[in-house]
């Protein structure tokens, strides 16, 4: 056939098939959504620290293992209270004049989402030490380390940041582990990632494929929720695996009066709403309501806690911790 | 009568047979009522039975129409004209007896002869059949109780478990059946040859003898052996015979065809080849040094806490050095001999192909320094490069486009050969793509993830594996030493692949927040892929038919055969994982790293193996050592598979874990031993990279083995000049 003979046909044929396909499912689209979506109304803009964290995070490739999308199917419930909208990206520009916009949306999820990570895990502390070596606070972690973000110091001043790492992490040497300005930023980052609230009166999208509830809703009725599970994806990473937490930074709750005393309204109040009463430990963030733990979630947190590691203590029920939990909503408020 | 009466009973049978299944399934799915989508096990359950039924009803039908017809023959009397063609087909020895025999009869007297009855074992065989009707009956009732508790595992597996006998009952009943008849049958001709005998014996002598003797001296001809070289002794004048082995010795590696000796290239260009493949290997050799280091990283984490040889640092540095190194650079070899070949002329531009080598390899070194600084793109993946150094990339790709469009419009042949379009398209895709991934103005917000999603599947679709086929459609034909089988099956993959694969990019972010249209016209666009990949490979298999037996005796072909294998499967794996079902479980897992190993390894790899042992040798005249050839494939080889299946396995059952909502922590502990069998795997295949790069080195190294014919010639020359000198 002439057509196949004739180069210029060719290629310029199989060319324009390529790029007006292209156009049509790469770039009108893309000029589509970045033209029709404004960030939505509640949303924060980066702080100048966290600007620079942001840059620490790309620089060090973080995307490679960490997504920051919450996609609407029910499984990614555990990552947001919502599923992501355009809307949620669509504040993202160019970076600078070297670097591309960075939505750091990721394909791969060998670490956990960190879409609400600043809701999920503010503390601070606790991300300095996992910064520095996340195997101190997860051992089963397999996140590199950053030690380059710290420095050591063995008279630290007054101003200096410094993270409670245990001393089998120091290898035998005498001082301090000081956070830089990079780490501090990289964190103020972190802490700022929060899924924005929809605007009064927005329906949020669903979730989709949601898991089956019949068969598991039953079973529930007559046996209670896994508080192990429930202690692992909520606690544990500070409090640790044998109730012991960490110390200089997070409280042990082997023994602690808090969890096998009597006054369950200021155990139900830390968990729902965070705590920073003592000065040795780390603040401690209001994990209950961040994560939206339902009162026969919490009810089963307590009763794991109050009868793991050798503690001892009678078991609650979960109406009087519905109860405690609707009176120490009104307190927040 | 008998006869139809029995072919009636056939055809009844036939009928029952065929047709009791039907009836049962239509029973099932009457009384099963609304579950309808838990019957497939059921029903796939009915359809084996029924099948099997039919095959065994088909097969008996056969034989027993063949048996009656026999019969019928028989009847009719065709007897003699049967005798008479046993008697043409008497071999040398038969006829002999027979002659002998006649030569007896002359003094002797007659033979009598024995009378034929029809046995009835027709009738037996076929009552047998009728009593294995109860199994049939018993089937019939398990159907029947079964009813409206399908969606129940348990039901589920004791149908299972009794449709196990049943089938092994079919099956036995064909065996006896077709023993019956077998016997039936040689009964009958038992018979007839008794009555050939009689046949032979009635023969008048005269004419009879003499024919069969006359045939006799015909099947007793043989040639002597000499008639064409007469009785003179073989000698090669012509200098035929080469490489004369006199003595024979056990091979522990298998002696493979050596490479042809071919017409000589522009020495120029060869050594232009020659280099981009020896930067390829390099890049091979550091890109999955690199991955290996990665893949330990995720069982030793601590094993280095240096901020350049983080794991978010090297990962990009990995994917970036095999891609746009080792992959691209080994394709651009391929192609620089490639083109010009098939074009039948010379390449436009040598200085132009040295420009691209220099700008590619100056891309990735930047790269990979800028990366392991710090300095990326922003983190979509194989888009880390910054424009700076991705510009590099391009401007070597564009040059190499210009010129071989060039070498291509000044072709000597009239037709543009289809490795040609596949490898021009591809290097004007990659041109594409790269101008599109790195514009900013639509690559605010969302749309850099549109983009994204476009750029990494045309990266790898429409870059190298355009480019790749485009080598396969010119190598694979040339090493097996015949056509393709189907120039226009190969026009076909060619358009589908680019109307379908251009849609697909976006199936990387199904479920998020990209336009859900979009997703779905990339799912489409997937389960479109399958065209192009079965015209493919349907193309290159049948390129193999009738040359199979070519593998055991090439080693470049079982790397074309690998890359064959895992086209068809790793492709139709992309479609399969394209999926929103799939998605819930496979999505964010390493069942993606598999794939994109199963794929980039799988294909390309191994295509671009395939296709350097195959041209190197031509270039070089040197071949390398096939016991390290042999080494690098099936390290490869076997390096990959455990690289890939503990991984998939792993990765399915941590989306599992997801999907049930475990805590995100015990999915990480769960994989542990996957990422170990992956860490061995990786480590399989890197060792596969030494040998494959010792042997680039062998098939270029200049210090030869010294070949002592030729240093006794020099040695003998240098003596008759001495001696001359000195008379």
């Amino acid at each position: 056939m002439e057509f196949f003979n004739n180069h210029k046909k060719l290629f310029w044929t199989a060319f324009l098939l390529f790029a007006g396909l292209t156009v049509l499912v790469a770039i009108l689209p893309a000029l589509n959504n970045q033209k029709n979506n404004k960030p939505l109304p509640g949303a924060e803009p980066l702080s100048a620290a966290a600007v620079k964290g942001k840059n620490i995070y790309i620089a060090n490739g973080c995307v490679a293992c960490h997504t920051q999308q919450v996609r609407n199917i029910d499984m990614d419930k555990v990552w947001g209270s919502r599923p992501g909208i355009p809307a949620d990206y669509a504040a993202i520009k160019r970076t600078d004049l070297w670097r591309n916009t960075a939505t750091l949306m990721g394909t791969e999820r060998t670490g956990p989402d960190l879409t609400d990570i600043g809701n999920s895990q503010p503390s601070r502390d606790w991300n300095l030490v996992h910064l520095y070596n996340p195997r101190i606070v997860v051992k089963e972690s397999i996140m590199p380390a950053y030690p380059w973000l710290f420095t050591f110091k063995k008279e630290p001043s007054k101003n200096d940041v410094i993270v409670n790492v245990p001393k089998e992490y120091l290898n035998g040497r005498e001082g301090k582990i000081v956070a830089t300005k990079d780490a501090l930023n990289l964190i103020a980052y972190l802490q700022s990632l929060k899924q924005t609230k929809l605007p009064d009166g927005t329906p949020s999208p669903e979730f989709l494929y949601k898991r089956k509830q019949a068969a598991l809703g039953t079973a529930t009725k007559t046996k209670e929720l896994d508080g192990a599970a429930l202690y692992i994806a909520n606690c544990q990473s500070c409090h640790q695996p044998n109730g012991e937490g960490l110390a200089g930074a997070f409280p042990p709750l082997k023994g602690s009066p808090v969890v096998t005393g009597d006054n369950l309204e200021l155990y139900v109040d830390i968990i729902m709403n965070g705590y920073d009463a003592r000065p040795e430990y780390g603040a401690m963030a209001g994990v209950g309501t961040n994560a939206n733990l339902s009162a026969a979630e919490v009810t089963a947190i307590i009763n794991y806690e109050r009868t793991s590691w050798g503690n001892n203590a009678k078991k609650v029920t979960e109406e009087e911790i519905k109860k405690i939990i609707d009176f120490v909503k009104l307190k927040a408020q | 009568m008998k006869v139809r009466f029995h072919s009636w009973l056939a055809k009844l049978l036939l009928a029952i047979i065929c047709f009791f299944p039907l009836t049962i399934l239509a029973q099932e799915q009457s009384q099963a009522g609304t579950p309808v989508s838990n019957q497939t096990g059921i029903l796939v359950l009915a359809i084996i039975v029924l099948l099997v039924s039919l095959v065994a009803s088909l097969f008996l039908f056969f034989r027993a129409k063949k048996m009656v017809e026999k019969i019928r023959n028989k009847k009719n009397g065709d007897t003699i004209q049967q005798f008479e063609k046993y008697l043409q087909n008497l071999d040398s020895s038969q006829i002999e007896k027979i002659l002998q025999i006649k030569q007896k009869e002359k003094n002797e007297g007659k033979a009598a002869e024995s009378p034929s009855t029809i046995k009835s074992v027709l009738i037996v065989a076929f009552t047998f059949l009728s009593t294995l009707f109860p199994g049939h009956s018993l089937f019939a009732q398990t159907g029947g109780t079964k009813s409206g508790l399908f969606s129940e595992g348990g039901i589920i597996i004791t149908i299972t478990l009794i449709m196990i006998p049943i089938l092994a009952g079919i099956v036995l009943m064909i065996v006896k059946l077709s023993n019956m008849l077998r016997k039936h049958t040689n009964r009958q001709a038992l018979e007839e040859a008794d009555k050939f005998a009689t046949y032979l014996a009635t023969l008048t002598d005269e004419e009879a003898t003499a024919t069969l003797a006359q045939r006799k001296t015909a099947l007793d001809f043989a040639l002597i052996n000499n008639e064409l070289s007469g009785e003179q002794m073989p000698v090669d004048k012509k200098g035929l015979v080469s490489n004369i082995e006199t003595e024979g010795y056990i091979n522990f590696v298998a002696r493979k065809k050596k490479a042809q000796k071919r017409p000589n290239i522009d020495p120029q260009l060869s050594k232009l080849i020659i280099w981009y493949f020896g930067c390829a290997a390099f890049w091979l050799l550091f890109g999955t040094t690199v991955g290996e280091y990665l893949g330990i990283k995720f069982v030793a984490p601590d094993a280095d806490q240096i901020s350049w040889l983080s794991f978010g640092r090297l990962r990009p540095v990995h994917t970036n050095a095999v891609f746009w190194g080792w992959a691209s650079l080994g394709m651009l070899g391929l192609g620089f001999y490639i083109v010009p070949t098939v074009s039948n002329t010379a390449l436009a531009s040598i200085k132009k192909g040295w420009y691209t080598l220099i700008l590619i390899n100056a891309a990735v070194i930047l790269g990979t320094i800028f990366l392991m600084a710090g300095i990326n793109n922003g983190g979509g993946e194989y888009r880390e490069y910054i424009w700076p150094v991705m510009f590099l990339f391009a401007a070597g790709v564009i040059l190499t486009l210009v010129n071989f469009i060039q070498t291509i419009a000044k072709r000597k042949t009239k037709e543009i050969y289809i490795s040609n379009w596949y490898i021009v398209a591809a290097i004007m895709f990659a041109i594409t793509i790269t101008v599109v991934a790195y514009i900013p103005n639509w690559q605010n917000g969302l749309g850099e993830t549109i983009i994204q999603g476009y750029y990494m599947h045309q990266g790898v679709g429409m870059w190298f594996m355009l480019f790749t086929l485009g080598i396969v459609y010119y190598l694979l034909p040339q090493q097996l030493n015949r056509p393709i089988y189907s120039y226009s099956l190969g026009i076909l993959a060619f358009w589908t692949q680019i109307l379908f694969y251009t849609l697909i990019g976006t199936h990387h972010f199904v479920f998020s927040s990209i336009p859900w249209w979009l997703q779905t016209v990339a799912i489409v666009g997937s389960v479109g892929m399958v065209i192009p990949v079965l015209a493919g490979t349907t193309n290159f298999i049948m390129t193999f038919k009738g040359a199979w037996h070519k593998i055991a005796g090439s080693y470049t072909l079982p790397f074309f055969l690998v890359g064959i294998i895992f086209y068809f499967t790793g492709s139709l794996q992309g479609t399969a994982e394209a999926f929103r079902s799939t998605n819930l479980f496979w999505h964010f897992t390493d069942f993606t790293v598999a794939h994109s190993h199963l794929t980039m390894y799988g294909i390309i790899c191994f295509f671009l193996w395939a296709g350097m042992y195959a041209v190197l040798p031509r270039l070089t005249g040197r071949e390398a050592p096939q016991i390290t050839i042999g080494a690098h494939f099936w390290l490869a080889l076997i390096g990959l598979l455990f690289y890939t299946i503990p991984l998939m396995i792993g990765s399915t059952l941590r989306g599992q874990m997801w999907m049930q909502g475990k805590p995100f922590i015990e999915s990480v502990v769960q994989m542990a031993p996957y990422w170990l069998w992956r860490a061995i795997g990786g480590s399989l295949m890197w060792l596969s990279h030494i040998f494959f790069a010792y042997n680039i080195y062998k098939m270029l190294s200049k210090n030869e083995t010294i070949d002592v014919k030729e240093v006794a010639l020099a040695k003998l020359v240098q003596q008759t000049t001495a001696n001359e000198k000195i008379d």
